[in-house]
C-alpha cells in the first residue's frame, strides 16, 4: 500500500511540475529580445569560428572538431523553441566544466603521473631535449671567427672564417636549404685587416641590438657542417664571436629505446615505469618525460622516511592553526557580540563601525601590514608599542614559537569581526521571551546563556564555523604573506618545511619552489588529500550539527 | 554649600559605581577592542606620511608628509596606477560576468523543473568545495597548454586569469543566488505570465530588479575576494606591468630591509580606502546577505 502511495505521491510530483514547466514557455517574444538573441549568438559563432581557424593552423584538429560541435549545440538550444532549462544553464556549466570540473579532474589525474620539471612533456620531446643537450666539442677540429648574418629570407647564418686556414664559409641552421659551404671574394665575401670576413653579398650582419635581443638563443644554434648532422657534426658560438665543431655526445636507437653515450659508450635504456633513461649502474639521463607511476605518489607522503618527519609536524600546525583560529575569533567575536546587545550602551553603532574595520580592510594589505609591525628590529610592535631595548627585542617571526602565536593573533584580528556580524545576527534572532522566561525561574546570566542562548547559537552558526575551518584550513594567502611559511622552510631545499607551514603552503613550495625541481604529480596527491580531508570532516560535522538541529 | 557639593560628589560617584558595574566595563573591554582592531590601520596610515622610506616608524605620526603618494604615481619602477587598473579590470570584469552567470543558473534552478535539477544542485555543493588553489597545478598546466595555442587567454594574460576565477566562483555564487531567488515569490512570476510575458521577460524585468541589492552585493564580495587574490595572480603573471595589486604591492616590501615600507604603506592607503568606503556604505545589506544563509526565521 505504501509503496502505491510514493507511486501516487511520484506521479503527482511529476505532474506538478510540468505545469511548472509549462508556465514559463509561451509567451510571445518581443521583437528586441530576438535582436539581441541573434546578435548575441552571432558574437559567439565569430568568436569560436575565429577560435577554430586559430586551432586549424596548429594542426589540432580533435580541438577544432570539439568547438564546432559544441558551438553547433548551443546555437540548436537558443534557436529552437522551448527547452528553457538549458538556455539559462548552458554558460554558467561551460565554464564550471572547463574551469572547474576539468580542473578537480585533471588534479585527479596528475596526482597519478610523475609531472615535474624533471618530465616535462613527451618522450619523443625528452629524447630531444637529451639530444640537444649533450654536446661536446670535436677534438682537433678548426675554430672559426663567426659573424652574425641574415640572408634575403631573414633566418640567421653563421659567416665563418677558419682562424687557421683563413677560407670563409656560410652556412644555416637547416642544411637542405642552407648548407654549410665556402665563399670567396667571387661570391662578395668582404675581409678586414685579419682577413676575417666582415661581409657577404646578399646578407646583412645584425646589429647589436638585434643580437641583445636574441642573446639566449644563439648560443643554442646548431649549424650543420653536413647532410646528417649526427655524423658530420654542427657549429656553435657560445659568445656569437668564435664558433667551434660540435657534436651530440648521446645517439638515440628509436627501435631499442636507448641512448648511447659516445664519450664512454655507457648505454641508457628507457623504464616506461619512471620516465627515464637508466643505466645498468644505475645512472639517470638528467631528463625524463611524464609516465603514469600509479599509487607512487600517495605511496610517497604516507611511506617517504624524508616527507614523514616535516609532514606529521606540518598536519599537527595545520590543524591547530585552523581550530586555534575558529575558537579564538568565534569566543572574542561572541563575546562582543553579547557584550554589545545593550540597549543602555551608546555609541553602539560607532563601535560596530570599528570594530568591522578588520574586515572591510583587504585581507592581503592586512597581512603585509601586520608583517611590518613584527619587524624584529624596527617594527612597531617591538620599538613602538613594546619600547623594548635592542637586548630584548622578541624575534615575532624568525623563531617558530613566537612566529605561531604571531600567526593567531593576525589571524584573530583579521577574523573576529565577521564572527561579531554572525553572532549578532543569530542572538538578535533568539526570542526574548526565552530569556526572560529563564530569569524568571531564577536562572543566572551565566546559565542563562550556556544552557539556553549558546546550544541556540551553534544550531544556527555551526555551519558558518565549518565553513571557517575549510576556509583557515587552506588560508594560503595569510600565512604565504605575513610569514611565507617560515622561520626556516628554505625553498631551495627540497621539502624543506617551514615553522608555520600549513599544508597548502607546503604545496605551494613542493610545485612551484624557485630552484630545486618541480614536483607537481606530488603536489597534485597533496591537493586530493587536503581535499578529502576538509570535504570529509566538513560532510561529517555537517550530518551531526543537522542531528543537533533535529534535536533543538 | 560644601554640604551640597560634597552630596552632589557622593551621589554622581554612586551612581557611576553602579552605572560601571553594569554598562560602564562594557564600554571599557570595547574600547580596548576598538583600539586593536584600528591601531594597524592607523599605524599604516601614520607610515604613509613618513619621509624615511623604511619600516622605521616609532612614534605615530611623528611626520605629515605627502611624498609617498607623490612617489608612488610617478615612480616608473613600481607602476602602481597600472596594477590598479589591472586589478580593477581583472576583478570587475569577474565580478560582473559571475553575478551574471550565476543569476542564469540560479533561475533555472529556482523556477524551472527538470531532469537532474537535485543532482545539479548537489554537485554544485560539492564542486565548490574544492577550492580551486588546490587545482593550482592543473590550473599551472590548462594555461600554459592554452598559450601555446590561444596566445590571448594563456599563461600571462589577464582573461586566462579572469577565466579562472569564473570557474571558481561559479559554483558558490550560483547556490547562494538560488537561495535569494527562492524568497521571491512564485505567484510573482505566474502573475506576469498571465499577462503574457515570456520567460525572459519574467526574468530580466522582474526578478533581476527584485534582487538588486543583492546582485550589487554578490558583485561587491566577489570583487574583493578577486582583488585580494595573491595566489593565482603570482602564478599566472611574471612581468611587472602585468601585475595586480596583491602581487605588485608583495613586490616593493620584499626585502624586510626595503626602503620602500613608507611607499609600500601609502599605496595600501589608496587600494583599501575605496574598498572600506564601499564595504562601511553597503554594511547592511553585507551582513543581512551574511547571517541570511545561517539564521533562519
Amino acid at each position: 500500500m505504501s509503496e502505491l502511495s510514493t507511486k501516487e505521491a511520484k506521479k503527482a510530483l511529476r505532474l506538478r511540475n510540468k505545469q511548472i514547466s509549462k508556465l514559463y514557455d509561451g509567451g510571445v517574444p518581443s521583437l528586441r529580445g530576438t535582436i539581441i538573441k541573434i546578435i548575441l549568438l552571432a558574437l559567439v559563432d565569430a568568436a569560436s569560428l575565429f577560435v577554430a581557424s586559430l586551432l586549424f593552423l596548429k594542426e589540432q584538429w580533435l580541438g577544432v572538431a570539439l568547438l564546432l560541435v559544441v558551438t553547433l549545440v548551443i546555437n540548436w538550444l537558443y534557436l529552437r523553441r522551448g527547452g528553457l532549462p538549458p538556455k539559462y544553464l548552458t554558460p554558467g556549466v561551460l565554464f564550471l566544466l572547463v574551469f572547474q570540473v576539468y580542473i578537480v579532474f585533471y588534479s585527479g589525474f596528475i596526482a597519478f603521473t610523475n609531472y615535474g620539471s624533471l618530465h616535462n612533456g613527451s618522450m619523443a620531446s625528452a629524447v630531444d631535449a637529451i639530444e640537444q643537450s649533450a654536446v661536446v666539442p670535436v677534438e682537433g677540429a678548426p675554430t672559426y671567427d663567426i659573424k652574425l648574418v641574415k640572408g634575403a629570407d631573414g633566418k640567421i647564418e653563421f659567416l665563418a672564417t677558419d682562424f687557421d686556414s683563413l677560407k670563409t664559409y656560410i652556412g644555416g641552421t637547416d642544411y637542405k636549404d642552407h648548407p654549410f659551404r665556402e665563399v670567396t671574394a667571387a661570391d662578395g665575401v668582404s675581409v678586414d685587416g685579419d682577413k676575417l670576413a666582415t661581409g657577404l653579398k646578399g646578407y646583412t650582419r645584425l646589429t647589436d641590438s638585434e643580437i641583445a635581443a636574441a642573446a639566449g638563443s644563439i648560443s643554442n644554434i646548431k649549424i650543420p657542417l653536413g647532410p646528417d648532422i649526427h655524423k658530420d657534426g654542427f657549429l656553435k658560438t657560445p659568445d656569437g664571436l668564435t664558433g667551434e665543431v660540435n657534436k651530440f655526445d648521446a645517439v638515440y636507437d628509436p627501435k631499442a629505446e636507448t641512448f648511447t653515450r659516445l664519450s664512454d659508450g655507457v648505454v641508457f635504456k628507457a623504464d616506461q615505469s619512471k620516465g627515464f633513461f637508466i643505466a645498468p649502474n644505475g645512472e639517470q639521463l638528467e631528463i625524463g618525460w611524464q609516465v603514469m607511476v600509479g599509487w607512487d605518489n600517495f605511496a610517497r607522503i604516507f611511506g617517504d622516511k624524508e616527507l614523514r618527519g616535516p609532514l606529521l609536524g606540518i598536519l599537527a600546525w595545520t590543524f591547530m592553526f585552523a581550530i586555534g583560529t575558529v575558537l579564538s575569533t568565534f569566543v572574542v567575536g561572541l563575546a562582543l557580540a553579547l557584550l554589545l546587545n545593550d540597549e543602555r550602551i551608546r555609541g553602539k553603532k560607532v563601535y560596530r563601525a570599528i570594530m568591522i574595520l578588520p574586515y572591510a580592510f583587504p585581507a592581503f594589505l592586512s597581512a603585509y601590514v601586520w608583517k611590518g609591525m613584527f619587524n624584529t628590529e624596527s617594527g612597531f610592535i617591538n620599538t613602538g608599542i613594546l619600547h623594548l631595548d635592542q637586548q630584548h627585542l622578541i624575534p615575532w617571526l624568525t623563531e617558530v614559537g613566537p612566529a605561531r602565536w604571531a600567526v593567531l593573533l593576525v589571524n584573530l584580528w583579521l577574523g573576529f569581526p565577521y564572527m561579531f556580524l554572525i553572532s549578532t545576527g543569530a542572538l538578535q534572532s533568539i526570542p526574548a521571551e526565552l530569556s526572560e522566561s529563564a530569569t524568571l525561574d531564577g536562572a543566572t546570566a551565566w546559565q542563562e546563556f550556556r544552557l539556553i542562548k549558546l546550544p541556540l547559537l551553534l544550531v544556527s552558526l555551526a555551519p558558518l564555523l565549518i565553513s571557517s575551518f575549510a576556509y583557515n584550513f587552506n588560508n594560503f594567502t595569510l600565512i604565504y604573506l605575513l610569514t611565507g611559511g617560515g622561520p626556516g622552510g628554505d625553498p631551495t631545499l627540497r621539502l624543506d618545511a617551514g615553522g608555520t607551514d600549513i599544508l597548502i603552503t607546503f604545496v605551494y613550495k613542493i610545485a612551484f619552489s624557485g630552484s630545486v625541481g618541480a614536483d607537481y604529480g606530488l603536489a597534485s596527491a597533496f591537493s586530493i588529500l587536503i581535499f578529502l580531508i576538509v570535504g570529509s570532516i566538513s560532510f561529517f560535522t555537517f550530518r551531526r550539527t543537522r542531528a543537533l538541529e533535529d534535536m533543538a | 554649600m560644601t554640604e551640597l557639593t560634597s552630596v552632589l560628589h557622593t551621589k554622581k560617584r554612586r551612581s557611576f559605581g553602579a552605572w560601571f558595574k553594569q554598562v560602564g566595563w562594557k564600554h571599557v573591554v570595547a574600547w580596548a577592542v576598538a583600539v586593536y582592531a584600528i591601531f594597524p590601520i592607523v599605524y599604516i596610515v601614520s607610515t604613509s606620511l613618513t619621509n624615511m622610506g623604511g619600516i622605521e616608524n616609532g612614534t605615530l605620526f611623528g611626520q605629515i608628509d605627502f611624498s609617498n603618494y607623490a612617489n608612488l604615481v610617478s615612480d616608473p619602477e613600481h607602476p602602481y596606477l597600472l596594477w590598479a587598473w589591472n586589478t580593477i579590470f581583472i576583478a570587475s570584469v569577474t565580478a560582473v560576468l559571475s553575478v551574471m552567470m550565476s543569476a542564469l543558473a540560479a533561475y533555472a534552478f529556482s523556477r524551472l523543473r527538470f531532469k537532474g535539477r537535485r543532482m545539479g544542485l548537489l554537485s554544485l555543493i560539492l564542486i565548490q568545495m574544492f577550492p580551486s588553489m588546490l587545482g593550482l597545478v592543473a590550473i599551472f598546466g590548462i594555461l600554459s597548454a592554452l598559450s601555446d595555442y590561444l596566445p590571448g587567454i594563456g599563461l600571462g594574460t589577464q582573461w586566462g586569469l579572469i577565466l579562472v576565477y569564473l570557474g571558481g566562483s561559479l559554483g558558490g555564487g550560483t547556490y547562494l543566488m538560488y537561495g535569494f531567488f527562492n524568497t521571491v515569490p512564485k505567484e510573482i512570476d505566474e502573475a506576469a505570465k498571465i499577462d503574457g510575458a515570456t520567460h525572459t521577460q519574467v526574468f530580466f524585468t522582474i526578478i533581476l530588479r527584485l534582487v538588486t541589492p543583492i546582485l550589487a552585493v554578490m558583485a561587491l564580495l566577489s570583487f574583493i575576494g578577486t582583488a585580494s587574490d595573491y595566489l593565482l595572480a603570482s602564478i599566472v603573471f611574471s612581468k611587472s606591468e602585468q601585475f595586480t595589486l596583491a602581487v605588485g604591492l608583495g613586490t616593493l616590501i620584499d626585502d624586510p630591509h626595503s626602503k620602500n615600507w613608507a611607499m609600500f604603506s601609502a599605496g595600501a592607503v589608496l587600494a583599501a580606502t575605496p574598498i572600506v568606503i564601499l564595504f562601511m556604505t553597503l554594511q547592511r545589506y553585507i551582513v543581512s546577505g551574511l547571517v541570511g544563509g545561517a539564521v533562519k526565521g
